[in-house]
């Protein structure tokens, strides 16, 4: 501790080009913490999703829709315990930059299919009852202020009415608790209200969703699904909940892969740009580490302060980086998109064990040259 | 009286590209407790070279050097680093103040080496600043003092940790005459007050006259002795 002074004093020696170092390491490690995040994120999202439910899709692309009544086909399956259907409606909230992720469905098998939504019988009642109606999760109401009774326009770029409107009213009768998905925030609109009003694309789904009785049939019903429909106009692919998710983030690249490899790419330039600082101060700091060696500064304990300078300003930087990066994780914007969605703590760890390397790599050859100096040499300017 | 520092046939050579240079031969010196030594000669001669072997900041290639009663030319790194802690204070030609730190933390560097606590190294820190006059300017930076209180911090930071041999290179050599007879009195007082055996290498005469004894090199060798008495 009593060396802090003069540790810190140095660092700051020159406080333009510390300042700067400082805002790459802090920038670089925000980009750590926020693709890492995500990253990790995706994969933790993926492990444990569930394994009894079945995603149909049209074999060809999932846009290219099924039709509904394929619905009663599924459900004869062996093992297969509900069947519900998605179909991707989108929209927005008075503005396009609010945008909703609503699903026209039929909601009854669906709750049934995903037991971790919890809603009360009364709503879904209501919802049976309204054409119009809609269940929305609890965060998404909380998040526009949304009350049960409440009738909400929502406007789409995809789905014009037949009476040519791209605006659609419906219904809050109900709300559901999604805590178990991070709060997700979804709006369930009813498959017969769509169907009835929409310009195109009715009686068809994006997605069967298939609630299975045994996940060890998973694989064997998927084949028994798929063949109901080989050979026709619309062949099928089925696929777990998860291989679905790693398609769909595949779809995106291999997201691994991008991230390892700009997260790589910026710690090595990174690497360059801070030895590069050490070396430079260490450098025109000569004569004043050959007065601490004359002063009694062992060898070993002049390598250490180098050492521990560029520790500090690499910790210190990622420090604040990857906080920036936690703030941007817990911040209303990325909440709306993947709902509680916190920074993992495994990329803190990670995080500040690439920022200790990347201090011992980039602060270990100026250290090292700081040790060898000759006091001699050294105070002779040689 | 006793030998604080004792030179027996000490030589020292240099490889200056594929040569070998000799700055000393075979030089023999005692200097006593409480004595004030200046070096002196022209340049070249080896004054600089004979300080920095009795400081530990170099070895030497033939003799024996023996300082505070030890044999530092076989001391490792290591240890000579420890033993001038524990037994020099260093003033530079150039002050050699660390530019970021105050006057009081320039002061401080030495006594870090120690197990004082901060109370203790503080209260040390003022002692030294009062003794050289600059009690006052603690918390100034090298930079916003003058050359000649430059130098008294580097006296302050040199004498703080109350060392055996006070060692000095050329201290009035970047300094005006009105502060370098500031330095020179300071010195001479720490010496005759304080008892500090203190080595200078000078080019000035007038420097040269503060000091009690003074002997002359040339070409590696001791040609000439001056002692005076106490004025």
């Amino acid at each position: 501790m009593k060396y802090f002074g003069l540790i810190w004093a140095g660092l700051w020696r020159k406080r333009t080009r510390t300042f700067f170092t400082m805002a790459s390491i802090v920038v670089a490690f925000l980009l750590f913490g926020l693709l890492q995040g995500l990253n990790q994120g995706f994969n933790t999202v993926v492990t444990n999703l569930n394994v009894d439910r079945l995603y149909v899709s049209a074999k060809t692309n999932m846009t290219d829709g099924l039709p509904i009544a394929y619905s009663a086909r599924i459900k004869a399956v062996p093992g297969v315990r509900a069947v519900s259907h998605w179909t991707y409606f989108g929209g927005y909230f008075r503005d396009a930059k609010n945008p909703i992720p609503a699903f026209a469905t039929d909601p009854e098998p669906l709750f049934q299919i995903y037991r971790e939504l919890k809603v009360k019988p009364e709503y879904m009642e209501a919802m049976k009852k309204t054409r119009t109606g809609v269940l929305v999760s609890e965060q998404l109401a909380k998040q526009y202020g949304w009350k049960i009774g409440d009738r909400i326009p929502l406007g789409t770029s995809i789905w014009t009415t037949k009476q040519g409107s791209s605006t659609w009213m419906f219904d809050l009768v109900g709300t559901f608790d999604a805590s178990a998905f991070g709060g997700f925030p979804s709006f369930y609109i009813n498959q017969a209200y769509f169907d009835e009003n929409a310009a195109f694309g009715a009686h068809t789904a994006h997605y069967f969703l298939v609630g299975i009785k045994d996940p060890h049939q998973a694989t064997q019903i998927s084949k028994q699904i798929d063949a109901l429909f080989a050979n026709s106009t619309y062949e099928t692919r089925t696929q777990t909940e998860s291989a679905l998710a790693q398609m769909q983030l595949k779809q995106l690249g291999d997201i691994n892969f991008i991230v390892n490899a700009i997260v790589g790419a910026v710690l090595f330039t990174l690497l360059f740009l801070t030895a590069n600082t050490m070396m430079q101060s260490v450098s025109e700091r000569t004569p004043e580490l050959a007065v601490l060696k004359t002063l009694g500064f062992s060898d070993g304990k002049v390598l250490t302060l180098v050492l521990i300078e560029a520790l500090m300003l690499c910790v210190f930087a990622a420090a604040i980086g990857l906080g920036l990066a936690t703030f941007v994780f817990e911040s209303g914007a990325l909440r709306r998109i993947f709902g509680n969605f916190g920074m993992p703590l495994i990329v803190m760890a990670m995080g500040g064990g690439t920022a200790l390397v990347l201090a011992l790599v980039s602060g270990l050859p100026p250290a090292w040259r700081a040790r060898q100096l000759n006091i001699v040499d050294a105070l002779a300017g040689r | 009286m006793t030998a604080v520092v004792s030179l027996r046939n000490v030589a020292k050579s240099y490889l200056r590209g594929r040569q070998q240079v000799e700055v000393l031969h075979g030089v023999d010196l005692d200097i006593t407790a409480g004595e004030f030594l200046a070096l002196m000669g022209p340049s070249g001669s080896g004054k600089t070279t004979m300080l920095n072997l009795i400081a530990g900041l170099d070895q030497p290639t033939g003799g024996e050097v023996q300082v505070a009663g030890q044999r530092i030319d076989r001391l490792s790194r290591a240890a000579l680093s420890s033993w001038r802690a524990q037994h020099i204070g260093f003033v530079f030609q150039f002050y050699n103040l660390l530019p970021v730190l105050t006057a009081e933390a320039n002061v401080e560097v030495p006594l870090l080496l120690t197990n004082l606590s901060g109370k203790e190294r503080s209260k040390r820190v003022q002692t030294a600043l009062q003794l050289v006059g600059l009690a006052d300017r603690g918390k100034h930076k090298p930079n916003e003092l003058s050359g000649g209180q430059q130098q008294r911090v580097a006296i302050a930071r040199a004498l703080v940790a109350d060392p055996t041999l006070l060692v000095c290179d050329e201290p009035t050599g970047d300094l005006d005459r009105r502060s370098a007879e500031e330095i020179m009195n300071l010195l001479q007082a720490l010496n005759r007050t304080q008892g500090k055996t203190i080595v200078m290498v000078t080019h000035d005469p007038k420097a040269a006259e503060y000091a009690s004894r003074e002997l002359h090199l040339d070409k590696g060798r001791l040609v000439d002795e001056v002692a005076r008495k106490a004025a």
